[in-house]
């Protein structure tokens, strides 16, 4: 901070960022009190799309909520179908085949690096460059074309279902896969090569942010934001579900705690997502991918019960209370961005303004799923 | 009597070539982006969308001017004129061509950098005047990125008046030869460090005219639209277009000064299509920068400024005065 | 972080709220209710429509639940379960609160994790006020990151959050002047 930002002499105003801004992503708003360029308090107001989804899980049937589960995070739905799946077979005890977890695994973990793709994108378009947007667009075409072939929707998918996904993969979408996956791991270099080495972007980005893993546990942020912050924590390894247990990936984690690092395990996690596909691809088996035998009208036993996966942005986790009748009784949905903004107003006091909507972009909010 | 018809001429002239210019230069950079981001850019009104910058006048004239409520309503309006008035009086003093200038000044140069920090005035009471915050933001920004910026630049344009001895520009052209070791970039003889005075030069007037990666009054990541936000239609019109005139005169001005003007590069035919050439080479290196590179923080921007360009800048006139006492 | 000490220290932080008198074994009813045969867990569950549980810690089944303790206390003991549970270096994942309407009363729910590597921990942490006067100690000046779910929380179902420093509408408008999520909410 400045030695005037410091004095009692001061002036401040506010500025608020947002509902419509092009670096909030959505209508995120930000209300803060600036001192000339320095952030004196910077606090998110949410809300702005806000449609209870919680409620909407009270009024409906466990089948009719799956729609819901596309609209939190556009950007990595099949995560959020994952978890609601996962849930709902923990409730009600059904084992999936396995050709259907494999599925699960692949269609998964494309749609994260079309996540992180954009993530990328969108982000360097914050910072000023607009080019890798155009480049990320490129590649993330071809993944939802793939994800369209296989679950009918480019964005908000509703592909899962308990006990199975509802439409089989064919050859096409396997070759087509294999085929975008040897395109697409040169680009990643590419991408580096453009962006990442740009002495610009290192001067934006390095020691931008910084977050400690104690602001990361008392916030409860997870994902890339912790991985960045150097703590090995990925509920695909910690606290293993589906098949991810089988294949063999590394978990990208950075010690730098700042800006940089939280778009380096990104980019990184492309990568090992590129891996995961490949192994899930050439161990697809055989076999139905809808459990036989789940029942037409669902009644999970009284209780409550919890799950949670690795979306694109952290732990996405669901808690249902259930009475059991054929709708919830209460609904709970964690999104990981919701905790990861949460931070934003501790850790961006003191910031330059151009600095901490850097740091906001690294936190690589979607906005449907925090409001939800 | 003549004086005044040809005066009248080289005005409709002017005022043809910036018509077109600004016009085309808007489609340049749309097409030009499109290809360096893998997609086609402008394609649908005309044969390789040439008509779109007909449309977008067209669809720009024809909206309302909407004063917000919060605005100083008369520098409101002032501003953006005032942002085109001095870009478009320059051109008076650009030589295209060894006697293709409108009016030959003996102090061109001074005339050139006086005018041209007008532009940051303007864009500070554009910004004052929209009433909105990010505009103001933007605004002071823009000065205080004027003026670290326009410094550097000076002290390297002195540089040049004291090996060509006069403010004249087409003087200045002069002066440098025919062919490429000539001119005033590559001329050893009269300072070492010719070849970066230049880099400085081109840096800085990136800068002066406010493009990434030095858009800080602009940076819509962060200030939405900077100094323009509050501006629809023409006003917001008149500030692109007077973009696209400083980038014209910041592309004559380094010709003129470094790249040996209308002097042909490799002896034969000077004239005003060697100027032409090499301002839109140097137009097109700006286009290209702009589509690469991220924005930088507007301290970076002034660290750069006050902290590498001035020091260097003020060792480099040094060490050309030595040199040109010396030999 | 100590998987044991924990378990012990939230079995003593239930214990103590229970009510002089009461027979401590009778804490862990729910438990019985898994894994057994369906009649017996419909009867079970049946006879706990009347009863809400009581204090108490219980090791619940991982692969069934998503938890692997499951502790109900007294809502002033909520402080020193998060107090408890931050100095072993738990992370909070999010506040839930659940109207339970036929007994008149809220319940919120705690979930806390483990996020910094190794396997999973999850603890559950519960407690249940009075629908009438629902207040319960807040812990957002322990875990920064409890602030906007108990922010959420007290707009949805109205649940008061005692030193709370900003119980100020965050989803819903700024005039709302309703609980969507109370189960009596009328459209």
């Amino acid at each position: 901070m400045s030695s005037l930002a410091q004095s009692q002499l001061r002036e401040t105003f506010e500025l608020n960022i947002g509902p419509q801004h092009p670096a909030t992503h959505g209508v995120l708003r930000i209300k803060v009190v600036m001192d000339g360029e320095y952030i004196d308090r910077a606090e998110p107001i949410l809300g702005y799309i806000h449609r209870m989804h919680e409620k909407m899980g009270e009024n409906r049937t466990w089948n009719q909520f799956w729609p819901n589960m596309g609209r939190l995070d556009y950007l990595s739905a099949i995560a959020y179908n994952h978890c609601y799946a996962g849930l709902m077979e923990r409730a009600l005890g059904i084992v999936v085949p396995e050709r259907a977890e494999y599925i699960r695994v692949i269609t998964a973990e494309l749609n994260r690096i079309q996540s992180h793709l954009l993530g990328f994108g969108a982000y360097i378009m914050d910072l000023g460059g607009f080019t890798p947007l155009m480049y990320a667009m490129d590649e993330r075409e071809q993944i939802l074309d793939l994800l369209e072939s296989v679950t009918g929707s480019r964005l908000t998918y509703c592909y899962f279902r308990f006990g199975g996904v509802y439409n089989d993969i064919d050859d096409d979408f396997i070759t087509g896969t294999r085929a975008f996956l040897k395109r697409f791991r040169p680009q990643i270099d590419l991408y580096h090569k453009l962006v990442t080495g740009n002495v610009i972007l290192m001067d934006r980005l390095i020691g931008i942010g910084p977050l400690s893993p104690e602001i990361c546990r008392k916030y409860g942020a997870t994902g890339p934001v912790l991985r960045g912050s150097g703590i090995n924590f990925d509920i695909r390894k910690n606290e293993p579900y589906s098949v991810y247990p089988e294949l063999d990936f590394d978990i990208p984690v950075y010690h730098e705690c700042d800006s940089m690092a939280r778009y380096m395990v990104r980019m990184d996690e492309m990568g090992q997502s590129c891996r995961i596909i490949e192994q899930a691809l050439n161990k697809l088996p055989e076999g139905p991918v809808m459990a036989e035998k789940v029942p037409k009208a669902l009644k999970p036993p009284k209780g409550d019960y919890y799950y949670a996966v690795e979306a694109a942005r952290g732990m996405f986790s669901m808690r249902t209370v259930s009475d059991g009748t054929n709708n919830s009784y209460r609904m709970r949905l964690r999104s990981p961005t919701y905790s990861n903004v949460s931070l934003f107003e501790e850790a961006s006091r003191g910031m330059l303004l151009s600095d901490a909507l850097a740091f906001l972009g690294s936190l690589d909010p979607v906005i449907p799923e925090m409001d939800r | 009597m003549n004086e005044l018809i040809r005066l009248l001429a080289y005005m409709l002239c002017i005022a043809a070539f910036l018509g077109l210019n600004l016009a085309y230069l808007g489609w340049v950079e749309r097409k030009g982006a499109g290809h360096f981001q893998r997609r086609t850019g402008p394609k649908e009104v005309g044969p390789y969308g040439l008509l779109q910058p007909l449309a977008d006048g067209l669809k720009l004239m024809s909206k309302q001017l909407v004063v917000p409520a919060n605005a100083d309503k008369l520098i409101y309006m002032a501003a953006p004129v005032l942002i085109m008035v001095p870009s478009v009086t320059l051109f008076v003093a650009i030589p295209f061509g060894e006697n293709l200038v409108p009016r030959e000044f003996n102090f061109g140069l001074i005339m050139m950098f006086a005018f041209a920090s007008v532009a940051g005035l303007s864009i500070l009471i554009g910004g004052w005047g929209s009433g909105n915050k990010y505009s103001l933001i933007a605004g002071t920004r823009a000065v205080s990125q004027n003026i670290a910026y326009e410094i550097p630049m000076l002290l390297t344009a002195i540089n040049i008046v004291m090996i060509s001895g006069s403010l004249d520009l087409n003087e200045i052209i002069r002066q440098q030869g025919s062919y490429i070791w000539n001119w005033n970039v590559f001329r050893l003889d009269k300072s070492i460090l010719m070849p970066v005075s230049f880099l400085v030069f081109f840096i800085c007037s990136v800068a002066e005219t406010n493009r990434t990666p030095f858009d800080m009054g602009e940076c819509e990541g962060e200030l939405v639209a900077g100094y323009h936000t509050e501006y629809g239609g023409m006003g917001f019109g008149l500030y692109m277009m007077a973009e696209y005139a400083n980038l014209v005169i910041g592309a004559s001005l380094i010709t003129i000064l470094f790249l040996g003007g209308w002097q042909s590069p490799i002896g034969i035919l000077p004239g005003p299509h060697w100027f032409l050439l090499k301002m839109y080479f140097l137009i097109w290196v700006f286009v290209w920068i702009r589509w690469t590179f991220p924005r930088t923080t507007f301290w970076g921007l002034l660290n750069l400024s006050w902290k590498y360009l001035i020091p260097f800048a003020m060792v480099n006139l040094l060490l050309t005065a030595l040199f040109i006492k010396v030999i | 972080m100590d998987r044991a000490k924990i378990k012990k220290e939230l079995e003593k932080l239930a214990a103590e709220g229970l009510p002089a008198g009461q027979p401590q074994e009778e804490a862990p009813v729910v438990v019985q209710a898994e894994g057994e045969g369906e009649d017996k867990a419909k009867a079970k569950a049946k006879k706990e429509e009347d009863v809400p549980r009581k204090n108490g810690l219980i090791e619940t089944d991982y692969a069934k639940r998503g938890a692997h303790l499951d502790v109900q206390i007294n809502p002033d003991q909520v402080v020193k379960a998060a107090e408890l549970l931050d100095s072993e270096g738990m992370t909070i994942d999010m506040v839930t609160g659940v109207d339970w309407i036929k007994e008149g009363q809220f319940e919120i729910i705690y979930d806390y994790s483990y996020t910094a590597g190794g396997p999973a921990f999850r603890v559950v942490v519960r407690a249940r006020v009075d629908r009438n006067k629902p207040d319960i100690p807040t812990i957002s000046h322990i875990y920064g990151g409890a602030n906007w779910h108990e922010r959420e929380t007290w707009e949805l179902l109205g649940i008061n959050f005692v030193g709370h420093p900003q119980l100020e509408h965050f989803l819903l408008p700024e005039d709302a002047d309703f609980f969507p999520l109370r189960k009596d909410f009328k459209p």
